[in-house]
């Protein structure tokens, strides 16, 4: 800003040279004071020790038809079952439009016989029941979760209760015909 | 406050403190000669009493933290430690547990008295939200004080309230992620939940301090809701309020001493003597008793909102709810903008009187309603008892403003005192509530 104009209008330039400093004092201020907030606030996400653990393999062999295990990936149950038949017949026989969360039982598995899901109920995070012959699961024959009422069917899709959503399927491959890596 | 209008001290050590910091005539001021309304009820105990309970958990608590140890592996085994081995850790943690519930006890009924008597009303609006920012802050320190002993409820409680984010659209899990951060509730939770349990209750001091700040720039209400109009309406706080609010002090500590020693887990849930293992969830989960109301409301809202008969949601029923419980205090704080009525205490507000007496009972409902099952019968009432406390405010209080009559006002304190004592031919040394 040259001497001149400041000498031609000095109230008009001297006020917008004072803004501009302004202005960019605060700029300058915000930007450090979020550069330094953005750390403060990131520690709180997951460590890098905490997403390396992000893996699990788990071997399906000892799995009996019509049972199911329970696995522990990312601190979080995962539910594999070993479907029968009449399980995935009657998972695929549902009509979609009788779903809240609309999904087909295809979607939701890469073989029909195993069902890999995140055993945590999309509502508010309980663990369902239904993994054990002797556990109540629910009007769908699916799992049943006892915190508020939510009832899933045989391919872990939501049917009455809270819950907005199926029960999640985690990313996993089968490495061979009998293990599978989740994450 | 400014040291030119100090009266000097007699003894020559206050004085030589006072003439360079004046800490002695603030005290005085604020706590010895500070007019106070001489009609005061029991009410006006609680706020005295609630700060005796703050006090008291830090100093159980920072007790406490010389013996645990805030880690998955080792919380549990180390509470249990206090409770077998450290020399009178049995007392201490029990007497922080009770606590809780105790501080919570007090500053509800604190929170009545304003709501009754209208304390929350021009001018002492900023001093009622301060009050319930000091509830908010409360509620969160409780919320994670409880996890800390790391049983089943310490966990599946912190599983379900922290998923209450995730109903936020769009960044809602990431925010979940963050708060755990990990993938679950686990030891990096923990660690962050001792630290801000450790935090939260010195911010409770400072808003605290605000509060009773804002309390002595427009003075205390009073059981009759009218202005003090001089000193013939006041008593200097030293020593009359000073003896009484010792008094109850000493009446509340004695209910809270007798749980502490004779049924100290009462008011616990025995789940939370288990272990906490994050493959069962316990068949039932409740929070503590206090947030029991605020539980039922989030349960109460089984339905999602949007056009009938069509798939189209505007609002999902797991965000329906946490909306719902956050609103319930949001509307605390909006209640001294809604409320226009010229009369503050209920007992010049016939109508008024009922439907918050009706709200505390309702308020009760609730806490029965979130402690059962979300099935049957249960489901239903909570939600009529959800209505009517959305309706108070959002309903009630707006009509009142139009239709409600006022009772005569009396013309001062220290008159209504006064002809009350001729009326019943008996003197009101304590002019409580009649009826
Ligand atoms: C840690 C919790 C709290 C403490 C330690 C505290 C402390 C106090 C104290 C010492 C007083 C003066 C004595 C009295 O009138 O009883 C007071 C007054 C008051 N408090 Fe609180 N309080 C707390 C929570 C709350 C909450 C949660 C609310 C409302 C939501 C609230 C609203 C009020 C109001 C409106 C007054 C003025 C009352 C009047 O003079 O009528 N307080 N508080
Ligand atoms: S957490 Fe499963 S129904 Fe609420």
């Amino acid at each position: 800003m040259s001497d001149t104009t400041q000498q031609d209008n000095p109230h008009g330039e001297e006020g917008s040279r004072r803004d501009f400093l302004y202005l960019t004092a605060a700029a300058f201020g915000a930007v450090g004071a979020g550069s330094v907030a953005w750390p403060l606030i990131h520690q709180m996400n997951p460590a890098a020790d905490t997403l390396a653990l992000s893996t699990t393999e788990v071997d399906l062999t000892p799995i009996e038809k019509g049972q199911a295990i329970t696995v522990m990936w990312r601190g979080k149950p995962v539910f594999i079952r070993h479907r029968t038949e009449a399980e995935i017949e009657a998972a695929r026989n549902t009509d979609l439009a009788d779903l809240r969360d609309k999904q087909t039982d295809e979607d939701r598995v890469q073989k029909a016989e195993w069902l890999v899901m995140v055993g945590i109920c999309t509502h508010l995070g309980c663990v369902p029941l239904g993994q054990k012959p002797s556990d109540i699961k629910g009007e769908y024959n699916g799992w049943f979760c006892p915190c508020h009422g939510s009832h899933y069917d045989e391919s872990g899709r939501i049917r009455k209760g809270p819950a907005p959503t199926n029960l999640a399927v985690p990313d996993y491959t089968f490495l061979t015909d009998t293990t599978i890596r989740i994450g | 406050m400014g040291s030119g209008e100090r009266k000097p001290f007699e003894n020559p050590a206050i004085e030589w403190v006072d003439s360079r910091l004046p800490i002695f005539t603030l005290i005085n001021k604020e706590y010895g000669v500070f007019p106070t309304p001489k009609n005061f009820n029991y009410f006006w105990n609680f706020g005295a009493i609630a700060t005796v309970m703050l006090v008291l958990m830090i100093l159980t608590g920072i007790t406490l933290a010389m013996h645990y140890t805030p880690h998955a592996d080792y919380a549990f085994e180390s509470v249990e430690r206090i409770m077998r081995d450290v020399n009178f850790g049995w007392l201490i943690r029990y007497m922080h547990a009770n606590g809780a519930s105790f501080f919570f006890i007090a500053v509800y009924i604190h929170i009545f008295r304003g709501l009754y008597y209208g304390s929350y009303k021009q001018p002492r609006e900023l001093l009622w939200i301060l009050g319930v920012v000091i509830l908010l802050l409360m509620m969160a320190t409780a919320f994670m004080g409880y996890v800390l002993p790391w049983g089943q409820m310490s966990f599946w409680g912190a599983t379900v309230i922290t998923n209450l984010f995730s109903a936020i659209p769009l960044v809602g899990d990431d925010i979940v992620t963050l708060l755990w951060g990990g993938f679950s509730v686990d030891n990096p939770t923990l660690n962050r939940f001792f630290a801000l349990h450790y935090l939260l209750p010195f911010v409770l001091v400072g808003v605290v301090g605000l509060h009773v700040w804002a309390l002595h720039v427009t003075g205390s209400n009073n059981p009759l809701g009218i202005d003090t109009k001089g000193p013939q309406d006041t008593l200097p706080f030293h020593p009359y309020y000073t003896m009484k609010d010792t008094f109850g002090i000493l009446v509340f500590l004695i209910i809270y001493v007798a749980f502490t020693f004779f049924m100290p887990n009462s008011l616990g849930h025995p789940d939370n003597y288990i272990p906490a293992d994050p493959l069962v969830t316990p068949a039932h989960i409740v929070p503590e008793w206090y947030f029991l109301p605020f539980y039922a409301i989030l349960r109460a809202i089984t339905f999602d909102v949007g056009i009938p008969f069509t798939d189209i949601v505007f609002v999902e029923a797991k965000l329906g709810g946490v909306l719902a419980m956050f609103g319930a205090i949001a509307l605390l704080v909006a209640l001294p903008f809604l409320d226009k009525h010229p009369a503050r205490s209920a007992r010049f507000r016939p109508w008024f009187k009922i439907a918050v007496l009706v709200l505390v009972l309702d308020f009760f409902i609730l806490m029965v309603c979130g402690g059962k099952p979300a099935e049957g019968l249960w489901v239903p009432l909570a939600q009529v008892a959800t209505l009517y406390y959305y309706a108070f405010f959002l309903v009630l209080i707006p009509l009142f403003n139009k239709f409600e009559p006022r009772l005569d006002l009396p013309p001062s304190i220290h008159e209504a005192v006064l002809s009350c004592c001729s009326k019943k031919k008996q003197c009101c040394s304590h002019p409580t509530e009649a009826a």
